[in-house]
């Protein structure tokens, strides 16, 4: 007979009060990257060498600017759930774990919002000027 | 503390053992992440330089050409078609799929292979 009442047992997620979300996000972050990565490194890799007038240019043009938004978006939601395993994995002591988990996430929502505020401001500053 | 417990047999360490393919593309996928995660806060200094304009995207520019940026570059162009590469392997292995010892081996090689080669036609692309 199982102690666990009905309503519990309904919802599954047990103690930790989670279920799959991790690894499921983990997953459909890495599918997204697939392309978005392709994309983004050979188009950078073509553009290698060049001025930086001409690198704003490719920045502000409208596709460039979503697809970069959305690698942007992806790629830094993709790491911090990956460094977070490293983290739980390695770091024993549970205060450190605590100030290097909260600093890590801190670090990556900063990195999102700068890296994507920047490719706006380029995208929407109208005719480049520098 | 001396106790007759300090003479249990203890498992092996890490060390002990050979290293093989399939433990050393395990570690090197987690080391390659952990490594472009720091690439992500450079690509994020990087956007943030172009925005700013002037002296700061001159800075930046200057470090990304220098032998030790484009050492960097290097690196992250090899971490990131390793870990692209074998992330789809880990899909794979996700639907239940390839898990056999042979297959598993097979599927490294094919990820070793496939990241230089992925690298080499990206710099390719870059240099030409």
């Amino acid at each position: 007979m199982s102690l666990r009442s009905p309503l519990s047992q309904a919802k599954g997620l047990g103690s930790a009060k989670e279920g799959v979300h991790h690894w499921w996000a983990q997953r459909l972050t890495a599918i997204a990257l697939v392309p978005l990565t392709l994309w983004f490194v050979f188009s950078i890799a073509s553009i290698a060498g060049a001025e930086k007038a001409e690198v704003l240019a490719w920045i502000a043009s409208p596709v460039n600017a979503v697809a970069l938004i959305l690698f942007l978006a992806t790629l830094l939601h993709h790491s911090q759930l990956g460094v977070q395993v490293v983290i739980e994995d390695y770091v024993h002591s549970e205060g450190l774990k605590l100030v290097s988990m909260v600093l890590m996430k801190f670090t990556h929502v900063v990195l999102a919002v700068a890296s994507i505020f920047s490719v706006l401001k380029i995208a929407l500053s109208g005719p480049i000027g520098g | 503390m001396s106790t007759a417990s300090d003479n249990r047999p203890l498992s092996p360490h890490l060390q002990i053992y050979r290293p093989q393919l399939t433990a050393t593309l395990s570690i090197l996928h987690r080391a390659t992440g952990v490594f472009l995660s720091l690439g992500s806060l450079f690509l994020a200094t990087w956007l943030v330089a172009l925005a700013t304009g002037g002296e700061a995207y001159d800075c930046v520019d200057v470090v990304l050409k220098s032998w030790f940026g484009q050492l960097c570059l290097l690196g992250w162009s090899y971490a990131l078609f390793y870990h692209l590469c074998n992330g789809v392997r880990h899909l794979v292995w996700d639907t239940g799929r390839g898990l056999e010892i042979k297959a598993v081996y097979t599927s490294g090689y094919i990820v070793v292979f496939a990241s230089l080669l992925l690298t080499a036609a990206v710099w390719a692309v870059a240099c030409l």
